[in-house]
């Protein structure tokens, strides 16, 4: 299978796997790293660039070696960020990337046609190469038979029969990429006449205005030039004449409608479809992947379709929801621990309460949600890993088309009601780059479960218990509502969005349907973990930091206690040691009540003086009109990096106790109890309910805005999403309150 | 006799003579070239978009570009 044309090499340092996206790319290079691998992103971009090292390398004297998994791709035509991305790293443009010595062309053996597409591009650089010919079970099952060698006479590099999955073939594609690994004599695929004429003009003035290029990529850059503008534009500085050249040509070509944007396609499937025809023979007519095919006409059935769908959603939520909750139970638990932990053995002083009550406290509401998070990835990871992510997004389209989104948003925004990062790491997936920001920029209107503490908290408080005509609970209507209202406005704000931001950007929905396969569990596990990794740390890094300076905002400035204050604390505290000496059990508890009160009473003492309680006092004129006092403005001032954190923020303003939860009934009382200096209660069911309002539309949360921006690569849209979603919480709760009070409901 | 892509029932086939408007070079680079031949395997529940098999893969397309596909059913 050694192919003619060997010549001498360097050794190899550096492979990268280049292929379409679903032939098993991912499979080939866990099982060539093993454990040693990097995942981050390309510079600038949000493309994933993993990395590794070969197995066995990089001790016991070898050398290392690389291996980077690019992006899957369908072309080198660089349209997408994936496809420009992997032209820039084969090519050796990408910047901090040295370009690979070996590439292994990953290709789908049941689909060789389109994916062999690819290879000629690839094959077109002159870069040393292998091809690892992948799913060979999977086509002999649907009786393909391939002549291997005939294919690789035909391009020139070795070609490795492999079934990945079954872990077949993978140590003779790594012995292949580094002995064998050859650059291909040039494929020559036919170009039509008019178009060639042209070509071979601009080739000769590439050649001799940029003469260090490399004399195999001439031909690959001019058509390049010829169909993408952005590579064309690369041209202006090094050969200005070069590029003008090609817009001449390209105009001239235009004015005689000449399809000269067709003709590399059309050369290279007129070289590959003849190739395929002659070494692929079908032993059976038409089972190619019809098991798949059977699959899909149940799971895409008009009717079964969205059914099974909509029971796949429903154990999705069961399981965060639900299967989630021993798991949160636990990581609180342990936090607190952790802070008792810390606090017996640490000396009181302003740096054991930074650490409890800033640190320990800002990490615990990031992780408390990461059950959630890992459930949640492990769920949309094997919906991709199976195949089952495309049909949900075919299922969906229509539906989704009328409100300017697509098929693929319906998965992040399911997503989203767990917790709006997975969600927009989620949209990932959208092949539509108009679509993929419009999700984005809906998706944290979705009722998340941070939100879910706030609703809690004063649905309980105000809300009657009774029910509506005897079936539904008030309360379940009130909570329900409020989701129905994020959700409601996600599609609105998609329509507006599509209709006057994006308006003319025509979205396409052109998307492979790949074959079912099997789920590969160790792959689908180690993407949760990465992908909830990158929660973790990204979120974690901004929450912590933040959840310091809050936690300082409220902790200073230390105002000296007024003398009565300080009387009653000192009271208090002297009974509790008389009560303790006596040993009066009846007393002790009376005392100890008592200095629990007089601490509570300091600490909403503290908090008024507190830089955030200032900020909420100097807040108030303008959230009055909203129905809010100074303690709900700090509170929501508080809240602004973590919506929860309302509920702790304002059981530490009402004295209820900072361990106060959305069910402490001590917290319900003081909220119902507050009053105004004129007696009004501070609180009444409408402020409440326009303060649960505000919570459903307002971005109240740092991780959304920290992995809006790494998804999206700049603060403008990210800034955007916070201003519009305030706006929107400004407005309802304005017009909640205010309406209310005209309806005398006040 | 031509007709558009978007206009094929499921399980009727057509061979690709050309497209109205300047169809996304994406669907030429899957292989979606004049001569190929394209089967109708389904419709989405609601409708749209359509399942296509081009070239032994399936391939989702909406109704609105597969109209600007014009084909010979066979």
């Amino acid at each position: 299978m050694t192919a003619p044309g060997s010549e001498k090499r360097r050794s190899v340092t550096k492979i990268a796997l280049a292929g379409n996206p679903n032939v098993g790319k991912t499979v080939l290079f866990n099982a060539l790293t093993g454990a040693n691998q990097k995942v981050a992103n390309y510079p600038g971009v949000t493309v994933e660039r993993k990395s590794g090292r070969l197995r066995d390398t990089g001790r016991n004297g070898i050398p290392p070696v690389e291996v980077v998994d690019l992006p899957g791709c369908y072309s080198l035509n660089p349209r997408s960020i994936d496809e420009r991305i992997a032209h820039d790293v084969l090519v050796g443009n990408q910047a901090g990337e040295t370009p690979p010595d070996a590439v292994i062309c990953v290709v789908d053996a049941t689909n060789l046609e389109r994916n062999l597409y690819l290879v000629t591009q690839v094959l077109d650089l002159g870069i040393p190469s292998v091809l690892a010919l992948n799913m060979m079970d999977a086509a002999d099952a649907a009786g393909l038979q391939i002549d291997v060698d005939a294919l690789a006479e035909a391009l020139g590099i070795p070609v490795i029969p492999m079934a990945a999955r079954a872990g077949e073939g993978i140590r003779e594609v790594r012995q292949a990429v580094l002995e064998q690994a050859t650059v291909s004599p040039p494929v020559g695929w036919p170009v039509r006449e008019d178009v060639e004429t042209e070509v071979a003009a601009l080739a000769e003035s590439l050649r001799s205005e940029w003469a260090q290029i490399d004399p195999r990529r001439v031909r690959f850059e001019v058509f390049a030039s010829l169909t993408s503008d952005v590579l064309l534009d690369g041209w202006a500085e090094r050969a200005p004449n070069f590029r003008a050249e090609v817009l001449a040509a390209r105009e001239r070509m235009e004015a005689e409608n000449v399809p000269f944007q067709m003709a590399e396609t059309m050369g290279r499937y007129g070289w590959v479809s003849p190739l395929v025809e002659r070494i692929v023979r079908r032993d059976r007519s038409g089972t190619a992947d019809s098991l798949s095919d059977r699959v899909d006409s149940v799971l895409i059935h008009r009717i079964y379709g969205p059914l099974i769908f909509a029971g796949v959603l429903l154990l999705i939520f069961q399981a965060v929801f639900t299967w989630a909750v021993p798991a949160m139970d636990l990581i609180e638990w342990s936090v607190n621990g952790a802070g008792e932990a810390i606090r017996s053995l640490m000396p009181d002083g302003l740096f054991e309460d930074i650490l409890v009550e800033g640190a320990l406290t800002g990490v615990g509401n990031v992780i408390v949600f990461l059950p959630q998070i890992l459930i949640l990835f492990f769920f949309l990871g094997l919906m991709e890993d199976t195949g089952y992510m495309a049909r949900t997004a075919f299922i969906m389209d229509r539906a989704m088309r009328r409100f300017g989104l697509s098929g693929a948003s319906v998965v992040p925004l399911l997503s989203a009601y767990a917790c709006a990062i997975p969600g927009i790491m989620a949209a990932r997936t959208l092949p539509d780059e108009r679509d993929r920001i419009i999700t984005i920029m809906v998706v944290p209107l979705q009722g998340c479960s941070a939100r879910l503490p706030v609703y809690v908290l004063f649905i309980g408080a105000f809300i009657p218990a009774g029910t509506l005509m005897g079936v539904v609970g008030y309360q379940s209507l009130a909570m329900t509502s409020l989701y129905f209202l994020g959700t409601g406005m996600a599609f609105v704000a998609a329509w507006v969005l599509g209709k006057f931001v994006f308006k003319g950007e025509g979205s396409s929905f052109v998307m492979e349907l790949p074959p079912y396969r099997m789920p590969q569990w160790k792959l689908v596990i180690r993407r949760m973990i990465d992908r909830s990794r990158v929660f973790v740390v990204r979120a974690g890094k901004i929450i912590f930091g933040l959840s310091i300076l809050l936690w300082l905002l409220a902790a200073y400035p230390k105002t000296p206690l007024t003398p009565d204050l300080e009387a009653r604390q000192t009271a208090a505290a002297a009974a509790v040691e008389q009560a303790s000496e006596t040993g009066d059990a009846s007393a002790l508890e009376e005392a100890m009540a008592e200095a629990s009160l007089a601490e509570n009473q300091v600490a909403s003492f503290r908090t008024r003086n507190s830089f955030i309680g200032r900020f909420g006092r100097a807040l108030e004129p303008v959230m009055q009109p909203l129905g809010f006092d100074w303690k709900i403005s700090a509170g929501i001032v508080a809240s602004f990096a973590a919506r929860e954190v309302i509920v702790s923020a304002l059981a530490t303003i009402y004295s209820a106790g900072a361990d106060a939860d959305e069910e402490s009934l001590a917290l319900r009382d003081a909220i119902k109890a507050d009053r105004y200096p004129d007696g009004t209660p501070v609180f009444t069911p409408l402020v409440a309910v326009s303060l649960m309002i505000f919570f459903v539309f307002a971005l109240q949360c740092m991780s959304t805005l920290a992995i809006a921006r790494r998804e999206l690569n700049s603060w403008f849209w990210p800034t955007v999403m916070w201003v519009y979603m305030f706006g929107l919480a400004y407005l309802f709760s304005l017009v909640v309150y205010q309406g209310g009070l005209a309806l005398g409901w006040g | 006799m031509t007709t558009t892509l978007d206009q094929l029932k499921p399980g009727q086939s057509a061979r690709i003579d050309s497209f109205t408007a300047a169809a996304g070079p994406r669907l030429l680079e899957l292989g979606l070239l004049p001569g190929t031949l394209v089967e109708v395997v389904r419709l989405a529940p609601l409708g749209d978009p359509m399942d296509l098999r081009v070239r032994g893969f399936h391939l989702s397309l909406r109704k609105q570009e597969a109209a600007q596909i014009v084909v010979t059913p066979s």
